[in-house]
Parts: structure tokens; sequence; C-alpha cells
């Protein structure tokens, strides 16, 4: 493949996902200031304000506004784009439904950080993992540059005829949307080509239609097995999409997951995020130390790749799952999802819950849970505390 | 001449929908569309309209509706319009269609939002002063007095004044109407048709079930309001105050029917004593006392 010389800039998480945000063209724009996603909100205010941007930003008073106004925007013909956080995704939920429920295109960055009570502005993935049931497409962002990526591909994903599902851009609050790195951006005639104008318009005047009227039971489940095939189409639209992606970019973008020297690994931490570059620093180190590491990243939450997870971890003398959100009286999100993935194989399932709320984690919190498994002392769930 | 009175006119609204029998809101939304058009767009939220507007099997509308949440049309008409504007369609009014529910209590933020905003969009607040689709519980637009099933004694709050609260969002146009009165709200929805800007038209509803009367009685009962003084006809255009209608007529107290007229066809005012509807007709003379404060001599 010809590598062609990049323009690289230095960018802020928040920055990087205005700068793809303005590369997409959306028409029309809602965003509610929230940390730590505010800045991103005052980057496109100003691509707005000069025009670099041209589009219709609704200044609304709360975020169920924001989401509700995209909303009616997106299903009249518009690409839009909103972002939010903790409090402020709660607060869309409603909407967040709605527009999973109704299949509009939408894309939304969440720039994740813990729920009060009690207050925190620091990172975890409760907000974003609460919503795993609203139909949506989301994907988890581990560095400034995957950000950059993938909200670009989250257009294409979204208003993909065979998807027609909103999109969710997770990226760690304050860990990638105040953390500065050097990333590649593609130019802005790449991305007109790679993301063609929009096609969706439930607004028509010569065959007018009720867009979510109310269903009957018959109809009710049948708009929900839709939904349930549109998210197994998503599988392959999103590998192809990031295929197509990697062609363009020259830059790998592994699909649904990323395997990190998991292919003959014996022991692999599974994780979703930020995080993931520790992960990684610690399996270097433990490779160096002769043990066989391994870490598989989940970059797409929903739909979940069951398939690919399987593939890789079926044979597994052990899996740590690391789980920054928790569902309280049942166990670690993401390690009740890989459990039930690999039911019936003899693999080993840890649960590691930890960086809730902010609290920091290094790589040597990795290796010493791996350490402990392999002494046989990890215990089925732990809680870094 | 209207085109109201031939009788051969296609209604906008069919027929055959799910209202209540004596409902207003179908006639209401016939009368609607039929000033404002095919390129009408209706964002209903959660109310009686939500029933009224059919299941997935059609509708009875001739124009697009979009269902909206119960407080979120305002913000989901904002978009809408947004994002035709930016398609070039420039001409089709995107209009709610919203309960007193929707309007006065959980949609409010996002109606003074697009108020204050000031949005190209029409809103209509159809005012049956209840929750009627959940089975009459009182809302902030429930009169003083009335009973419902969450005020079995009678609802001892006043009745949020919603027209004069986005008046004060300095909108170019608020008004309120009457389904008695047809030319009067056809007129209010044709001016509103030519302003760009926030408009906002505030409509008395009558509802058979909700208030406890006869069906037969719904124009009568809207006629009364307006005619005892409960329901001031108004308009207030780039902050002018004007009466409109029979309303004009009355700034004269002597002009105005007692409000007994109007409560006692209504089971909802039943369980009032006769202090009470004292009460309750000192303060309609009060606020016809505001009122000539707000006309400009
Ligand atoms: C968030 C939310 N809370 C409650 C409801 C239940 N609900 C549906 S319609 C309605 C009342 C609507 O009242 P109003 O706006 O006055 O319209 P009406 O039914 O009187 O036409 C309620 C409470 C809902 N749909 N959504
Ligand atoms: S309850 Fe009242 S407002 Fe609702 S449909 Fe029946 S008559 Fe109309």
């Amino acid at each position: 493949m010809q590598v062609l010389k990049r323009k690289t800039l230095a960018l802020v998480g928040n920055h990087a996902v205005a700068y793809a945000v303005k590369q997409s063209k959306p028409q029309v724009l809602a965003v509610f200031p929230i940390t730590p996603q505010t800045t991103m909100l005052e980057k496109i205010s100003e691509y707005i304000a000069s025009e670099e941007l041209k589009a219709e930003l609704i200044k609304v008073e709360s975020e169920h506004s924001a989401l509700a106004s995209i909303y009616g925007a997106a299903l009249a013909g518009a690409r839009v784009f909103t972002a939010t956080s903790s409090q402020g995704l709660l607060y869309m939920t409603e909407m967040i439904y709605w527009a999973g429920g109704q299949r509009i295109p939408i894309v939304a960055a969440v720039a994740t950080r813990a729920i009060a009570e009690p207050w925190s502005i620091w990172d975890d993935h409760q907000d974003f993992l609460s919503k795993r049931d609203a139909i949506w497409v989301q994907m988890m962002a581990e560095n400034v540059q995957e950000a950059y990526d993938m909200t670009i591909q989250a257009f294409r994903i979204s208003e993909d005829e065979r998807v027609i599902l909103p999109v969710m851009m997770g990226f760690d609050g304050f860990i990638l949307t105040h953390t500065m790195e050097r990333i590649e951006v593609l130019e802005d005639g790449e991305v007109d080509n790679f993301l063609p104008p929009r096609q969706f318009n439930l607004i028509d005047f010569s065959d007018p239609i009720g867009v979510g009227p109310i269903a009957t039971p018959e109809d009710y489940i049948k708009y929900r097995y839709e939904a349930m095939k549109a998210m197994v189409r998503a599988k392959g639209v999103i590998e192809e999409v990031m295929n197509e992606y990697e062609r363009i970019s020259g830059r790998k973008q592994n699909g649904l997951v990323e395997c990190y020297k998991c292919e003959d690994a014996k022991y692999v931490f599974v994780t979703m995020g930020a995080w993931s570059g520790d992960g990684k620093v610690a399996v270097d180190r433990l490779r160096n130390a002769g043990i066989e590491a391994g870490l598989l990243k989940i970059r797409v939450f929903r739909p979940f790749p069951k398939e690919k997870i399987e593939e890789y971890l079926r044979s597994m003398k052990g899996v740590i799952v690391l789980d920054r959100a928790y569902s309280y009286g049942s166990g670690g999100i993401l390690a009740n999802e890989i459990k039930a993935t690999l039911y019936g194989y003899r693999v080993p399932v840890y649960s590691v819950i930890a960086g809730i709320g902010g609290k920091d984690v290094r790589p040597r919190h990795f290796q010493k849970v791996i350490e402990d498994l392999i002494n046989d002392n990890l215990e089925e769930e732990r809680w870094l505390l | 001449m209207s085109s109201l009175v031939t009788p051969k006119r296609i209604p906008k609204f069919y027929r055959g929908n799910a209202a209540c029998p004596g409902c207003p809101i179908p006639k209401e939304l016939d009368v609607l569309l039929e000033v404002l058009g095919n390129k009408t767009v209706l964002v209903v939220p959660a109310s009686c309209t939500t029933i009224i507007m059919g299941d997935t099997s059609g509708m009875p509308s001739t124009v697009p509706v979009i269902h909206s949440a119960f407080g979120a049309p305002a913000a989901i008409a904002s978009g809408i319009v947004r994002a035709l504007r930016t398609r070039g369609d420039k001409d089709v009014i995107v209009t709610v269609w919203a309960g007193d529910g929707s309007t006065g209590d959980i949609g409010f933020a996002s109606l003074s939002g697009a108020a204050e905003r000031n949005e190209d969009i029409l809103y209509v607040c159809y005012d049956n002063e209840a929750y009627m689709n959940t089975g009459i519980q009182r809302s902030s637009l429930t009169p003083k007095g009335a009973w419902t099933t969450t005020t079995p004694e009678g609802k001892r709050e006043f009745k949020k004044p919603l027209p004069f609260i986005i008046a004060e969002h300095k909108v170019p146009y608020v008004a309120t109407a009457s389904i008695a009165y047809i030319y009067d709200y056809e007129a209010k929805v044709r001016k509103a048709k030519q302003i760009r800007g926030f408009k906002y038209l505030h409509l008395l509803s009558p509802c058979p079930p909700g208030w406890r009367f006869d069906s037969k009685f719904t124009i009568d009962i809207a006629k009364l309001a307006v005619e005892t003084g409960v329901w001031p006809l108004f308009e207030i255009e780039n902050g002018e105050f004007r009466l409109t209608s029979v309303s004009k007529t009355l700034l004269d107290k002597k002009n105005r029917k007692p409000v007994t007229e109007y409560l006692k066809l209504q089971g909802r005012f039943k369980q009032l004593t006769e202090e009470e509807i004292k009460g309750i007709q000192e303060e309609i003379d009060e606020m016809w006392e505001e009122i000539k404060k707000l006309i400009k001599k």
C-alpha cells in the first residue's frame, strides 16, 4: 500500500472530534455544555461562527432538547451531530431511546464520565454502558487518533442503508478529551468522498406519513425485530467501512475488536477505551517476563462482536475482563457480556472492576492481576480499590 | 368567503379518527390545516391527539405527522425547521400541536427555549385543562376550583397564564382562540402563517369526559367561556395587545355573562360553593381590569 504523507496536527481529543465533525459536514448540530465535553462544543461554535462549517447550531436549553432537536433535523433530512457526557447523557435518555427505536441516523460523541451521586467529573464508563439497550451502535476509542477516525466512520455507518441506526462514539473523559496527541488527519476532499451526501428524509408532502405513531403489539415487536436485524447487519457494515477507511487513510483500523499479541497468548485482558493503552504496556512487560499475555480490545460494543471474541478467546487459559462500569447486583458489564459469549467453553473468566470514578489504573495493576491469576490467587470478581 | 362554509370541501383532517364524541380536536385541526395548507408538518407530543392520529396502520391527517416525546415537541420542531431551511425548503410551516400538559408542564422548558431562540415555528396549545390522555389529572393549566382525578376536592392553585408568559419572551405573535369563534381562530392562523419567527396560539378546547358535560354542549361551552370573560380572545402582535371578536365588547362588565352560566354546565365545577363561585367571578373581573391596562389608548 502506498503510504501518503499525511497532515499531522497536535490536538486534544475534544478538538480532534470537533475537527472530524467539521470535515463530515453535518447540517444541523445541537450541544449543551457539560464537562468534559464542553471544549468540543466551544470549538464547534467557533467553526460555525467563522463559517468553516456551514451549519445550523441549535443553542438548546437542555440535553433532552439537544437530542430532540437533532432528532427532528435528522428525520427532515439533515446530517446531524451532538455530544455530551454523564448527567447530560442521562438527561437525554428518553430521546436516545426515541432515536434508536425510530432508527434515525444520528452521531453523538460521548466523553465518558462517572455519574452522580456523589458528584464526580472524572472518567468511567457507567454513562456510556447504561445506554446499551437503546438500539444505538456504540464504539469506543482508545486514543485521540481513534476518536478522530471513528467520528468520521460513525457518519458512514449510521447512514448506510443497510444499517440506519444512531451511532455513539465514546471516548474517555479527560484522559482523551483533554490530552493532546499528534494525530494524522484526512484531507477535506477525502472525507467528502468517503461520506456521500445523506439520503434520508421522512418528510414527504406528496406522500405524508406519521413518524412514530402508536404501534399495535403485532407491529411493535416487528419494529424491534427489524432493529435487531439491522444491528446484526451493522457488524458487517462496520468492518467494511473500517476497511475502506484503512485503505484511504493508510492506518490500520482493526474492525470490531483489536487483538494485541493475543493470537499466541494464554492469558488475555479484555478492555475497552483508553486504558487499553496501559494494558498493552502491561502485556509487553509480562511478555518480557516470559508470561504469554495478550489483550483483546473491544472497539465496538454494540453490536457486540460475539463471533470475533469467541474466535479469539475460546481456548485461553484465563481471561481477565477489566470493567469501568458495573451492573449493581449483577456484575461487571463487559465481564457479563464476555461470560455470556464464552458460554459452553471451559475458559475461566475473571472480572476486575477498576477505574470507577476516575480512580487511577496503571500497567502495574494489570500485571498484578495476571500474576495473581497465574498463582491461582485471583478471585472471580475483584474490585481494585 | 371562507372555504369552510362550502359543504363540498374535503376535510384536511379526515373523519373517522379516534377522538371521543364531542371532542373539538378534529375540527380544530381541520381548520388549522385548511388555512396552513399542505406544506405543513405537525409535531404532536404524547396526548389525546397521539391516539386521534391513529396507529401504524394509518392516520387521518393529510400532512406529515411527527410524533414527539411528551417533553420535546418544541425542540423537535426546531430541528425540523432548521433542517428544512438548510435544504432550501423555506415555505414549510412546522407546527407543534400540543396539549396543556405538554405545553405548560413537562415541555415548558423546550417551549420556552424555542420561544427565546425565536424559532420559526407555530406552536398551538389546545388546552383541555388537564392531562386527558392519562385519565383527567390536573395540569398547571387546570383552572382553580376544577375537579380532576388528582384534585378530587377541586384544584387550589391558579391556572398558569401561558399566553402572557410566552408573550414575555418577546416573540412576534401570541394569540388565544376558541373553536366557537372559527373565523377569529382562522384569521389568527392566517396571520401566524405570514409571520417569521415564533408564533404561539392558545386554543381553549372543552373536553366532554374531562369536564363532565354532555358531548352536545362542546360549542356552547366554548362560546360561554368567551362570553363570560373566562377566555378572552386577544392577540399580542409585536408586543401590542388587542382584543378580538366579541371579546372587544366585554371590557364593559355588564356585557359579560355571569360565570355561573359557564360553570353550571360542567360536572367538574359542581362541588363549588356559592362563596367559591363568587371568588371565581371576582378573579375574572380583576383579570379584565388588568386587560384594560394592556390596551393602548
Ligand atoms: C415522560 C412522560 N411522562 C408521562 C407520560 C404519560 N402521558 C402521556 S400523555 C400525558 C398527558 C397529556 O396531557 P396533555 O398534554 O394535557 O394532553 P391531552 O392528553 O390532554 O390531550 C401523560 C402524562 C409520557 N408519555 N411521557
Ligand atoms: S378526552 Fe377530551 S380531549 Fe381527549 S379525545 Fe376525548 S374529548 Fe378529546
